[in-house]
């Protein structure tokens, strides 16, 4: 009963003091421990980088491990939601788990502010006013590949992803795009770290390019195994497998590979020069696209904060739509379904010195929303 | 035995009272902790009726588990978006109502435990323990590629389910609900040990050749324990989807199996209360644990090292210092 | 489809097959000598993998990353064998189970903290990277081959260390009567130990053959490791012979359903459908194959009547 009063007294005080008196409370939920740690913990170094910077003691993040089990992660949702009485929630990166958080902490009246998934069920017609995707619609890069290709004048693509949801997002994302034929099309085994089968039907097939989402491991196994095997056809994929946290654990097998990513370390605005050399400082390895992600969410919130009290969802919501913050993306819009509308870049990767990293050669797509928003109604 | 029935009433009064503490002091996720305790207790309970008192080690009691949650998961997404999960040879529409969804969760888990117990019961000792392993693997990589119900995302539920005169959505109403039907699992299994086909069956593991002496089938007797096993841990399931408002393949992996396992091992084999004591420490583990660092799967390892290596008997073992009767 | 390549993924599936028998011969060596189920075993081939990695690394010699996969799964096996595995040979398959999972989540969690949450760099040497050409034109990948040979002669080694030496005469007498060789004034404890580590040799070099063309990472043993089982319960527990027949069994399946069953599916549905119901029976098909396997010989193609 005491919080109760406690936030009544604060909605008195209110009126007085202006929009900035009310803490926000936000729950990172992200994945720390296990295989696939490395993806959560640039997360949360991307957003505690922002948290630190602003200085801003408003701010309270508890953060939580989900071991990447949806299970897990609904229940640390239940956990912020009833017991740390949160008012965001962020962080999590596999649309899986997004799938089994965000619909029901936004049906609690919880903002959640995505920094990685962002499944194409939750772009359309499952949509919510108070969930926003600041990283991007799951088949945004797999879009801007497939206009990429077009460029480079690909008519024969062999495609392949892992046999689950997010990989058919990927391919068909690709093809929405990509206007030349198919040489092949492959689902593999979610997991699957052996190509050696693919491999060799991509070599009998008569493609004159690849495309593949294979992320984590199975995308280094792949690369790895794709330089061995003597196919000597470009390749192209999302950005994914060839962020800065995989980069080295795949090495020359990389190299030159053309992929589709919204960030990179070397895009020309001051945020994100002071981005790039802040992280090193702070953990002293290069940022990856997660963290970039991480680092914009934080300053989203940071923004409509500024602007609204968590409090006053409808304001706060309005003050998130505008989007008004120094992405390390330089411009940044939401579209009407709470999504971003970003250029794609295609990076290349190179080596600098001893390290692996990407540097940006084109634009796929400019200011490119995803294909659902016309679904949602909200 | 006298220590071990304080033991157990131990575990029934830390069911009865953190719950109530956690409703003053208004700590609902507390609640729903101990909610999941309750709920892998059932599910916990449903293998030691095959393990402990069958001898039947089975690494695929995530099938059943898992079978439960999708039958809560097809039938209230069918709800939710109302689409009819049948329209041919009959109408048939979804439902939102739990002792619906648990009736049809405990009939396809009895269903699908009575095939693979016909298959697996050929077999025996670690084969037995690798068969059900890869029925087990077998629904996983099926849900996995299973599109039309989500793949690897699962089925995102975003209402629980109502139970009648119940509202399901307040923490401590659907904890009293899964407490209520621990404690007639209990009644059940409790019942069932120390019925005749309780004794059959223990006799079944222990000394297969006399059972067929006295003209009773101990492979027959075996498959009814393993489908009554399998039906409770299907409704387990059921219940810890209606927990998530969610399923996924997850419930279908090995890693499942092998938690459902632990709890009993923690607790105690064959002991009536092994899987409610395993389920509650084993909770409040990874409650603790997780929040002390994030390599904690270190201390939880060495942890259940321990219990292996020192405590005979499981947790309640060692408390009691006693081998289960019927051990 | 052509003849080309169907030889060519016979010979992926061989490959991956004998890379499973690495792992598989060391877990069905120590369930044959000492009747115990050993989870952890993907562990070791993981430790394996990662201390390649560090050594190749540091003097960029695969020669000797390998030397050191062997030596650190052998070390570490050798010490997980004296600290907690041998305590568990006399307690049931259940609690064998409990611990060597808990053994998994230590050596996971452990190697993350020693070598942080990003996979490691392990690549092909030069000298065996690229493809070769075969006779009748098939190009392949000269590592895989290696891979194939490499694993043939493990098990010729292995075969002739059963057969011929003093040490595989006492693991031989080990599976057939423990007490006998106790008897027989042969050092049990130690005999178990050997065979713990040589075990824990094999898997580690599995993780650093495939650690190579793979990404090593913490969670890679798990996947292989329920492969493994697979293969040795096929092939009937305590069975070289019949871990090598049941990893080629199982590499095949997997390598040979992943293509073909899509193009089965084909005659019957339309393309798009027919891939995905292909892929996901192509997934459950080693499963499928050791379920039916089991069915009809309840000990594996070569175990001894249960």
């Amino acid at each position: 009963m005491k919080l109760v009063t406690m936030a009544a007294a604060a909605a008195l005080a209110l009126g007085v003091t202006g929009a900035q008196a009310e803490p926000v409370k936000v729950g990172l939920i992200t994945t720390l421990s296990g295989g696939g740690a490395g993806l959560g913990i640039d997360v949360r170094d991307g957003f505690m980088l922002a948290v630190k910077q602003t200085g801003n003691d408003d701010l309270e993040v508890v953060i939580e491990d989900d071991q990447r089990k949806p299970d897990i992660a609904v229940q640390l949702a239940d956990k912020m939601v009833q017991s740390e009485k949160v008012d965001v929630l962020t962080g999590i990166i596999w649309s899986n788990l997004a799938m089994a958080v965000v619909p029901s902490v936004t049906a609690q009246g919880k903002f959640y502010l995505s920094p990685n998934a962002g499944p194409s069920a939750l772009a359309g017609k499952g949509c919510h006013p108070n969930y926003f995707n600041v990283a991007w619609q799951n088949d945004n890069l797999h879009e801007a590949a497939g206009a990429y290709a077009n460029f480079e004048g690909f008519k024969k693509s062999f495609i392949l992803a892992p046999n689950y949801p997010a990989g058919k997002d990927a391919l068909t994302g690709y093809k929405r795009f990509y206007e030349g034929d198919l040489a092949g099309e492959i689902y593999t085994k979610l997991g699957q770290t052996d190509y050696a089968a693919e491999l060799a039907q991509i070599r009998a097939s008569e493609a004159d390019s690849v495309f593949f989402f294979l992320p984590g491991g199975m995308g280094i196994s792949f690369l790895k195994q794709y330089k061995d095997s003597g196919v000597d056809l470009p390749v192209v994929g999302p950005a994914f497998s060839f962020d800065q946290g995989i980069l080295q654990a795949v090495g020359d097998a990389a190299l030159g590979v053309k992929n589709t990513s919204q960030w990179n370390k070397d895009l020309d605005n001051p945020t994100n020069k002071a981005f790039v050399e802040s992280f090193q400082a702070e953990y002293g390895r290069l940022p990856s696209l997660y963290a970039s992600q991480g680092f914009d969410t934080a300053n989203l919130l940071l923004s409509a904060m500024a602007k609204a009290d968590v409090k006053d969802a409808d304001a706060f919501r309005e003050a998130l739509q505008a989007g008004e913050f120094a992405s390390t993306r330089g411009n940044f819009k939401f579209g009407p379904n709470h999504h971003p509308i970003q250029d794609i870049y295609v990076r290349e990767v190179v080596k600098e010195g001893d390290v692996y990293t990407n540097k940006i050669i084109g634009t796929a797509l400019t200011s490119h929303a995803d294909a659902y928003w016309s679904d949602c109604n909200m | 035995m006298i220590r071990e029935t304080y033991v157990n009433a131990l575990a029934v009064a830390v069911l009865l009272a953190v719950p109530a503490w956690a409703v003053i002091a208004d700590e609902p996720f507390t609640i729903t902790l101990m909610t999941r305790a309750a709920i892998f207790a059932v599910a916990a309970i449903g293998l030691n009726i095959a393990l402990g008192i069958g001898g039947l080690v089975s690494f695929g009691h995530a099938v059943f588990f898992g079978l439960g949650g999708y039958a809560m998961g097809i039938l209230a997404h069918h709800a939710q978006t109302y689409t009819a999960l049948a329209e041919w040879p009959i109408l048939i529409e979804g439902t939102k109502s739990m002792p619906v969804i648990w009736l049809l969760a405990v009939v396809l888990s009895a269903l699908a435990a009575l095939v693979i117990g016909i298959l697996s019961l050929r077999t025996s000792g670690v084969y037995f323990i690798m068969i059900t392993l890869a029925f087990g693997q077998m629904f996983f990589f099926f849900a996995i590629s299973w599109a039309e119900y989500g793949g690897e995302d699962g089925l995102s539920i975003y209402v629980r389910n109502g139970f009648p005169g119940l509202n399901t959505l307040v923490p401590i109403h659907f904890y009293g609900l899964c407490l209520t039907v621990l404690f007639l699992v209990l009644v059940f299994a409790w019942r069932l040990v120390n019925s005749p086909f309780g004794l059959a069956l223990n006799a079944a593991r222990q000394a297969p050749i006399r059972v067929e002496t006295v003209g009773l089938d101990p492979v027959r007797i075996k498959l009814v324990a393993f489908v009554i096993s399998g039906a409770i841990t299907g409704l387990a399931g059921a219940m810890f989807a209606d927990l998530n408002r969610f399923v996924s393949p997850t419930m279908f992996s090995w890693q499942t199996s092998g938690e459902i396992m632990i709890f009993i091992i923690l607790g105690g084999v064959g002991r009536l209360f092994g899987p409610v004591v395993g389920a509650l420490v084993f909770v409040a583990l990874e409650h603790w644990l997780g929040g002390l660092s994030d390599y904690w799967h270190i201390y939880l390892g060495l942890l259940l090292l321990l219990t292996v290596l020192f405590g005979r008997g499981g947790l309640i073992g060692m408390v009691s210092g006693r081998r289960a009767v019927h051990d | 489809m052509s003849l080309i390549l169907l030889i060519e993924q016979v010979l992926n599936g061989l490959q991956f097959g004998i890379m499973l028998f690495l792992m598989a011969a060391g877990l069905t060596l120590i369930f044959g000598v000492m009747g115990l189920i050993n989870l952890a075993h993907g562990s070791l081939y993981m430790i394996g993998a990662f201390c390649a990695a560090a050594v190749a690394g540091l003097t960029g010699s695969f020669v000797l990353a390998l030397i050191a996969a062997l030596a650190g799964a052998a070390i570490a096996g050798a010490l997980v064998e004296l600290v907690v595995i041998r305590r568990l040979y006399d307690k049931d398959h259940l609690d064998q189970v409990l611990a060597t999972f808990a053994l998994i989540l230590i050596f996971s969690e452990g190697t993350r903290w020693i070598f942080g949450s990003f996979p490691l760099f392990l690549d092909v040497p030069d000298y065996l990277s690229g493809p070769i050409t075969l006779p009748g034109g098939i190009e392949y990948p000269l590592y895989r081959l290696t891979l194939i040979i490499v694993g043939l002669l493990v098990a010729l080694g292995l075969y002739l260390l059963i057969s011929k030496t003093r040490l595989g005469v006492q693991i031989r007498a080990g599976e057939n009567d423990r007490e006998m060789i106790a008897a027989l004034g042969i050092d049990i404890a130690k005999l178990y130990t050997i065979v713990f580590a040589l075990g824990a040799a094999l898997a580690g070099l599995a993780g650093a053959l495939v650690g190579a063309i793979q990404s090593v990472q913490v969670g890679m043993g798990e996947p292989v490791l329920i492969l493994a089982f697979v293969v040795i319960v096929i092939g009937g527990i305590g069975s070289i012979k019949g871990a090598l027949i049941g990893a080629i069994l199982v590499g095949l399946t997997d390598t040979l359903g992943g293509i073909f069953l899509p193009e089965v599916m084909k005659l019957f549905f339309d393309p798009s459908t027919a891939t995905s119901i292909g892929s996901s029976v192509a997934s459950m098909a080693i499963y499928i194959l050791m379920a039916a396997i089991l069915i009809l010989r309840p000990s594996g193609l070569f175990g001894a009547r249960a």
